[in-house]
């Protein structure tokens, strides 16, 4: 890896134009600069493409969640802000500097790692130390930023443990202390929850966000859980195959999909083809079942387009509460949870839906007949490239 | 029925302790001869024993040319551990850690000398030497011991190394150490026993070797081996059972030393146990 670009000097100007809107930018730290910035990124490892054309801007400050199935880039991503990686195109920039030529370890970021990477050979408090010391922090100094960051992380006076005398959700707490004792510009986190436990990991996410906002540090989190993503960000942006499927909050992202695979992903939406058969302020669907639905459509639309109908399972009625759009069907199993049910209806045409719902009366059993309905408003509509209908 | 059964493993069992007892004995009985007979008082190298004596080992201590081979071997094989653990741990980390044109060449060609036979590489080498009009030198004989000595080397710290996840040293980086700081900070001391390992092996290998030697040896110098060797053409002496001895006592004591101190090491690293997680 090139070794001769300072933190400090001005990027080189291979590609002319591109490094003078660089260097423009880089001038002045104006309020509303970005954190992370990503222009046009490529990514290949030999001929294959893990990331085409990426392109996002992070505010200071912010919890931005990449979110996609494995193998989607978001890990490759991560890396390349990182300097893990390298990438074959595009810029990207740290507070308005451009860093793809700048070593990983001149690049300020912290780094969380799903395996922890504690050094076993170092105890807790040589693990934590570890960047100030690179950064020429004087001793007394260190010692106290390693006990602050300790008492962040809830583990005061473990300096003297190795990593080994650690479960795994202490280690990953040192390893979050680690990374930000120094007070880097950007936090990165790979997959940090996924190797802890059910229990662990809930408790983790509080504290991780926790953290995060204490200290005010941009956060970039990397995860393929979508429960992880909905509720630690500020902004999610949901991936796949290299390519970004859609940018939002976790509110935007989880009720107003933009594509089929953000619906299906987030959530396992029920998704039902069908064919506009009046078209008007709220369009009829005809479902490819036979049965015909009210939906609300945000424009027009001429009858006989296919559009998918894209139901979330908690906002579908079921048994009496379901008045408008009423469609019939058989239980074909039923999951109890406690405040409400999961139930797999099918209403024909080999089409099942789920619906959440909350537990009046009786948990239905298996064969018996139920009903379900949907307000027209709670839909989203897709059209027949998969894309939202807006 | 039972009964039978139960005989049967009993006669197994006593066969099976009664073959084991014999391949120790065959093993370890040459070695232990040669020791016993070194404290023999007798003037023949053999049994039965006549007394005790230390005569053997006293004129050992006064016999210059033992002496000198002594000190030859032992240098030889301190050169020998020392440039070949350090040409070793780089190789390894180079296979391991990177991505190169030739890479599976290269980790074939290296482990090649341990594969072709010590006297067709003890003469090859010599012909090379000649070929090329060279005199043989001390440094020729060092060169060849290392050549001998860097397959296991390189094999024993790359299994290691495979070991090492590269997260660690990604974690280095990131925190702002540099590749060289990286490397000395977490790499080497997590492959330290590799390298001791490494070392100790090298230095027995030097010190034990003789067929490459007799091949590469400057003329009249002699090593601890090429020495023994030596002295057989003129007689038996129990001096040579003494000589045998601290042989034994180098090459077998060294590593056993090296395992111990480094067992206590990582005993310390392990005194407690990880605690569970309290909830």
């Amino acid at each position: 890896m090139p070794d001769r670009n300072d933190l400090s000097e001005v990027p080189r100007p291979e590609a002319a134009g591109a490094a003078r809107s660089a260097a423009a930018l880089g001038g002045g730290i104006g309020a509303g600069q970005p954190a992370v910035e990503f222009r046009d990124i490529d990514i290949a490892y030999g001929k294959f493409v893990a990331v085409r054309d990426f392109s996002l801007s992070i505010a200071k400050g912010s919890f931005v969640t990449l979110l996609g199935p494995s193998g989607c880039g978001k890990t490759t991503i991560l890396r390349s802000i990182a300097g893990l990686v390298d990438i074959s195109g595009g810029q990207i920039m740290i507070d308005g500097r451009r860093v793809d030529d700048v070593p990983i370890y001149r690049r300020n970021i912290g780094l969380v790692f799903q395996s922890y990477a504690l050094f076993p050979h170092k105890n807790v408090f040589d693990n934590v130390a570890f960047g100030l010391k690179y950064r020429n922090v004087p001793k007394p100094e260190i010692a106290r930023k390693v006990g602050q960051a300790l008492e962040m992380v809830r583990l005061p006076g473990s300096e003297k443990k190795l990593p080994s005398q650690l479960s795994g959700g202490q280690q990953q707490r040192i390893a979050l202390a680690r990374a930000i004792v120094f007070e880097p510009q950007v936090l990165l986190l790979d997959e940090p929850l996924s190797a802890l436990d059910a229990n662990m990991r809930e408790e983790m996410r509080v504290e991780i966000k926790k953290i995060q906002k204490e200290t005010g540090i941009t956060a970039i989190f990397v995860t393929h859980d979508q429960e992880e993503a909905l509720s630690m960000s500020d902004r999610i942006v949901v991936m796949n195959a290299g390519a970004v499927e859609q940018i939002g909050t976790p509110q935007e992202v989880y009720e107003t999909p933009a594509t089929a695979f953000v619906a299906d992903f987030l959530g396992k939406a029920n998704m039902l083809a069908g064919t506009v058969s009046r078209s008007g302020q709220a369009i009829a669907v005809t479902l490819a079942t036979g049965q015909t639905v009210e939906v609300a459509c945000p424009r027009p639309l001429a009858q006989g387009s296919k559009v998918t109908v894209v139901l979330r399972p908690q906002k579908l009625s079921v048994g009496t509460a379901a008045s408008i759009n009423r469609l019939s069907g058989r239980v074909v199993s039923a999951s109890y949870l406690g405040g409400s049910a999961i139930y797999e209806i099918d209403i024909g045409g080999k089409t099942i839906i789920r619906a959440n719902a909350p537990i009046t009366g009786r948990v239905l059993r298996e064969g018996e007949a139920i009903d379900i309905g949907f307000d027209p408003e709670d839909c989203v509509l897709l059209d027949e490239d998969g894309r939202r209908i807006s | 029925m039972k009964a039978r059964r139960k005989e049967e493993g009993r006669w197994a069992w006593r066969l099976t302790g009664f073959v084991t007892v014999c391949v120790y004995i065959f093993m370890f009985a040459p070695i232990v001869a040669t020791v016993i007979l070194s404290f023999n008082a007798s003037m023949f190298g053999g049994f039965p024993m006549t007394g005790f004596s230390l005569q053997w080992y006293v004129k050992l201590m006064a016999n210059e040319p033992v002496l000198a081979a002594f000190r030859t071997s032992l240098w030889i094989a301190l050169v020998t551990a020392a440039v070949t653990t350090a040409t070793g741990v780089v190789t390894s980390f180079a296979l391991v850690r990177f991505e190169f044109r030739g890479k599976q060449a290269l980790s074939t060609l290296v482990i090649l000398p341990a594969l072709v036979p010590e006297t067709i590489l003890g003469v090859g080498l010599l012909v090379l030497i000649k070929a090329v009009d060279q005199p043989r030198t001390m440094l020729l004989l060092v060169l060849g011991h290392i050549l001998l000595a860097v397959p296991y080397v390189v094999l024993i710290t790359q299994a290691r190394m495979v070991g090492i996840r590269r997260v660690y040293e990604e974690a280095a980086l990131s925190l702002g150490a540099s590749r060289f700081s990286s490397f000395r900070e977490i790499t080497l001391p997590l492959l330290i026993p590799a390298v001791i390992g490494g070392a100790l092996l090298a230095f027995t290998i030097s010190f034990d070797n003789t067929s490459a030697s007799l091949f590469w040896r400057p003329a009249g110098v002699e090593t601890m081996p090429t020495q023994i060797l030596s002295m057989l053409k003129i007689s038996i002496s129990p001096e040579i059972n003494a000589l045998g001895t601290v042989m034994i006592l180098v090459t077998v004591g060294i590593p056993l030393l090296g395992g111990l101190i480094l067992q206590s090491l990582t005993r310390l690293k392990r005194r407690d146990e990880p605690k569970e997680e309290a909830r």
